[in-house]
């Protein structure tokens, strides 16, 4: 299940921003390593939200990154992105 | 279309926050100087101002669906295309629908019509976020009550 996030997540990514595939690893951070700005993230949450058909609380994560109650690596390291959007479709599914 | 305040839209012909959608008419001036430039001989509404009217369609159908929490900033547009010739007073009918609501973001997808003829469309992002100035949002307001924004369409 977390490889085929990734593998969706990444394949995404690499559409959206012109990035190739295979630099994109479950180690990346979207924003240091890939460079991937606050509008390209827009593109790729968008595509993600319509994917998985959830919608990632970006607000929220963003907020708690600012108040210092997160890392962005927890939020945009590629693996804990997977995570965190298997954890949004649980959730999705369980209270279906 | 009060081009000099880069204000587009003139009326509000139909909202519906149940499907999300919106319905305006947008009337371009018999006159104006950007005719003069765009083009001598051949005036034309410029592709930018017509995206920019699918924009403000868009926005009031946002602020509508946020019942006026979050102003819409226009981010992204995609898959423009202007599709035929929009003259000096001709009324365009402008059409938008929401595609996606995301985490302070929003997608559109806008139409422009003179009679039945399509004239241009776009898939629109908008970045939404709280009102920065509180001047921004009586300023909104004013608009709202001046192009007949339906405030009753907000109350359930």
């Amino acid at each position: 299940m977390m490889s085929s996030t990734f593998d969706q997540i990444a394949t995404i990514i690499a559409e959206t921003c012109d990035i190739p595939r295979d630099t994109i690893t479950p180690e990346s951070h979207a924003i240091d390593d890939l460079g991937i700005d606050s509008l390209d993230f827009l593109d790729i949450a968008f595509a993600i939200d319509k994917a998985f058909g959830i919608k990632m609380p970006l607000e929220k994560w963003t907020q708690e990154v600012n108040d210092g109650k997160a890392t962005t690596e927890q939020y945009f390291v590629l693996k804990n992105l997977a995570a965190r959007i298997d954890e949004l479709v649980a959730a999705k599914s369980a209270g279906a | 279309m009060q081009l000099d305040y880069f204000q587009l839209i003139d009326r509000i012909v139909e909202l519906n926050l149940d499907d999300k959608t919106i319905i305006v008419e947008a009337q371009v001036p018999q006159a104006h100087t950007i005719f003069e430039g765009h083009f001598p001989g051949f005036p034309i509404m410029p592709g930018v101002l017509l995206t920019e009217a699918m924009a403000q369609s868009s926005g009031w159908l946002l602020l509508g669906v946020t019942k006026f929490e979050r102003m819409p900033f226009l981010a992204m547009v995609k898959e423009a295309k202007m599709r035929g010739f929009v003259s000096p007073g001709q009324l365009l009918t402008i059409e938008a629908k929401i595609e996606h609501e995301g985490s302070g973001f929003a997608v559109t997808s806008a139409k422009a019509r003179v009679g039945k003829e399509l004239k241009c469309s776009a898939t629109l992002t908008f970045r939404q976020i709280p009102f920065p100035d509180p001047s921004l949002r009586v300023h909104m307001d004013a608009k709202a009550n001046e192009i007949g924004f339906p405030l009753q369409a907000m109350t359930p």
